[in-house]
């Protein structure tokens, strides 16, 4: 996978990305610190790829997500997507860059307006972006409701008539109305049913091909982005702990944490479920306002040594397509250029201080 | 958990329908189960399939109206618990039978302290005097994994995580040391390393104090570490039931098969396109008269859609104590 794309250029690419919430207290309601919900995350996503973007709740992923299409005023790093930094964009020339960029968001119900109709909630990006006569953007949204599974005759019902994962759908079909080249999926079926999450899965999929998109895909549901991810990356308290290809990540996870965050999982088979070794972390997540010194995991774990309570680790490669934040493997890191597609690597290592 | 031994909690027949402006809605329709002594059963379901309906129609938990609870028997120390008034249904609440929700944010009250809410049930049921209930709320806050427990029992609930305040739940359900644990979704609203904790906490707790749980998830993965039984609803009727190892190897309703294959596997083979169950969970309008998944089921025939299936054991067994399933395709198939 990796090496068939190496020659690509990266659609997203993601420079030190940090986004801090400030926090005012006291009377005067002076800043006395911030919440680094992202402190410092870079990765690349190429064309047609789906990077997976695991972690717990409060890890920074969803920020990650909204703060790549500049829906929050970021605080550091750049977003580059299709060539142009999002960061740095004025307010127009934003709003000319984001039919490229659209996002699915988690709930359906709290992201459809309840007072507009169908055919309305998929046609808003056209009004907004196209100088359409009106049976233009009526076709195209039958397009769309086409695309996605949906009725034709649902065009004029409101979302409260739609089932969950109808709702989804509606909230899909209106990412694509305007053609977009990159989806960020915030947790798209997080809201929904088990026999119901795997028919927007596979309608995503489906997307996917017909029209060439790139995910960005949220989720914390580590089982189904081993479905769908090409990448995985896993967050752990606004930095990305490993970003491995999906395959090697989930034989052989290296980052404690990836370790055990996978085998946290829960395994649908009772033979295997009671014969596995779990490991259990001890305690709770840090609050990222206040995040340990050093690496930001070595409050809960497992393999905690002096060095990791000192030294923040930097995200590095130890193996071809690898990248893992850990002093255990420091070592062992790929020096030199072997075997790593160049773009990849650059792009990883090379991060811009 | 051998055949024949006394469950502490039969249930027989329950039937809930809710009176709503757009008519009646069946929610729970002739359910029965029982639960051995120190068993766990888990309950397995998607949204609106009745599960938690279910368990909260046992203990009188619904607000009547709109809920109502038609019919049934629910037999716990030999009484039923459909026809005891209300001040020895709460008796039985939380003495008997202790209940777990699925949010511990919303179901832990935000204005007093942990420790106040542990000795409630203490000195309500057990007759204890203030002193006693605060040695006895410390010793339970330890026993479900919480440091530190007698200085926590003047925190707030805000002052603690999900996963603690989960905990805390459980020391309040396990408070009054019930017969029953009911426990409705609790690890749903956490993450996955969080749930890992619960779930080992649950499965010492089991060992040290030997009660019958009956736990409610959607999450089969779940089920499939801690259940010793497996119960599968759909449309406000059990389906399947069978011992949990039977259940996984051997599934026989179209619709647990259907719902095994839709959760992709995190060791396994991957595959290329998930297995979908096409359409969406039925609306419980009316008394059923014919399978509740006949729309959305691969193996739908005639009978089907005449008939409701009735739950019938496929070892010999009676039904309950087995495996049994209710459905006409594989009633018909197993004739054949």
């Amino acid at each position: 996978m990796l090496d068939a794309t190496a020659a690509l250029r990266p659609l997203v690419q993601v420079r030190d990305l940090k986004m801090y919430f400030p926090i005012y207290s006291g009377l005067l309601r002076r800043h006395t610190g911030d919440v680094k919900a992202v402190d410092g995350v870079s990765f690349d996503i190429l064309p047609g790829e789906t990077l997976g973007l695991v972690g717990e709740s409060g890890c920074g992923k969803s920020t990650v997500g909204r703060a790549l299409l500049r829906l929050y005023e970021i605080t550091g790093g750049t977003v580059v997507v299709n060539g142009t930094d999002i960061a740095s964009l004025d307010s127009e020339a934003l709003r000319r860059a984001r039919p490229q960029m659209q996002m699915v968001f988690q709930d359906p119900q709290a992201s459809l307006n309840p007072r507009m109709s169908l055919a309305d909630i998929i046609g808003e990006p056209l009004r907004e972006h196209t100088d359409w006569d009106a049976s233009r953007k009526l076709a195209r949204v039958y397009e769309l409701m086409d695309a996605v599974g949906l009725n034709r005759r649902f065009a004029n019902r409101f979302p409260h008539e739609f089932s969950g994962g109808q709702r989804q759908r509606i909230g899909i079909a209106r990412a694509l109305a305007l053609n977009p080249r990159f989806i960020v999926c915030d947790e798209p079926i997080a809201a929904l049913d088990v026999s119901i999450q795997a028919q927007v899965v596979n309608l995503l999929e489906d997307l996917q091909d017909q029209f060439g998109l790139t995910y960005l895909f949220i989720s914390h549901d580590l089982s189904m982005v081993r479905h769908i991810a090409d990448r995985v990356a896993v967050m752990y308290l606004g930095r990305i702990a490993e970003l491995s290809p999906r395959d090697a990540l989930y034989a052989r996870p290296l980052h404690p944490y990836a370790e055990a965050l996978l085998s946290a999982v829960p395994e649908p088979d009772p033979t295997l479920a009671r014969a596995r070794q779990r490991i259990v972390l001890q305690g709770d997540v840090p609050s990222p306002a206040n995040p340990p010194k050093g690496c930001n995991f070595c409050t809960r774990c497992p393999k905690v040594f002096d060095l990791c309570r000192e030294v923040k680790p930097e995200l590095a490669e130890v193996e071809p397509g690898r990248f893992v934040a850990c002093h255990l493997f420091a070592n062992t890191s790929v020096a030199g250029s072997t075997g790593a597609s160049d773009a990849t690597e650059q792009t990883q290592q090379g991060v811009p201080r | 958990m051998a055949d024949g031994a006394t469950p502490v909690l039969d249930v027989r027949g329950l039937k809930t329908v809710f009176r709503t402006r757009g008519g009646e809605v069946h929610a729970v329709n002739g359910v029965s189960f029982h639960l051995d002594p120190g068993e766990l059963l888990g309950v397995v379901g998607e949204s609106g399939s009745g599960k938690s309906v279910t368990m909260m129609s046992l203990i009188g938990l619904l607000p009547s109206p709109p809920a109502d609870v038609r019919g049934g028997t629910v037999m716990l120390g030999g009484r039923d618990l459909l026809r005891i008034g209300a001040d020895d249904l709460r008796d039985v609440r939380g003495a008997k039978v202790g209940f777990v929700f699925q949010d511990p944010m919303t179901s832990l009250n935000p204005v007093f302290t942990v420790g106040n809410q542990i000795m409630e049930p203490l000195i309500r049921h057990m007759g204890m005097t203030k002193q006693q209930a605060e040695v006895r709320a410390a010793e339970l806050l330890s026993l479900v994994g919480i440091p530190d427990a007698k200085k926590r029992l003047k925190s707030y609930p805000h002052q603690f995580s999900g996963g603690m305040r989960q905990r805390v739940m459980i020391a309040i359900a396990l408070a009054c040391d019930p017969d029953v644990l009911i426990a409705d979704e609790p690890t749903t609203a956490l993450d996955v390393t969080i749930q890992a904790q619960i779930l080992e906490l649950v499965k010492d707790l089991r060992q040290k104090l030997g009660m019958a749980i009956v736990w409610i998830t959607h999450d089969l993965g779940v089920i499939a570490g801690i259940a010793d039984r497996v119960m599968v609803m759909y449309g406000g009727q059990v389906v399947e039931q069978a011992p949990v190892r039977e259940l996984f190897s051997n599934p026989q309703h179209p619709y647990t098969r259907a719902l095994l294959k839709t959760i992709p596997s995190l060791t396994g083979a991957r595959e290329d396109r998930l297995q979908v169950i096409q359409g969406q969970p039925p609306i419980l309008a009316g008394e059923p008269t014919a399978c509740p998944f006949r729309a959305r089921c691969a193996h739908v025939f005639d009978r089907c859609h005449a008939e409701n299936p009735q739950r019938r054991a496929l070892d010999g067994r009676p039904v309950g104590r087995g495996h049994d399933v209710a459905c006409h395709w594989t009633a018909e198939a197993r004739d054949a």
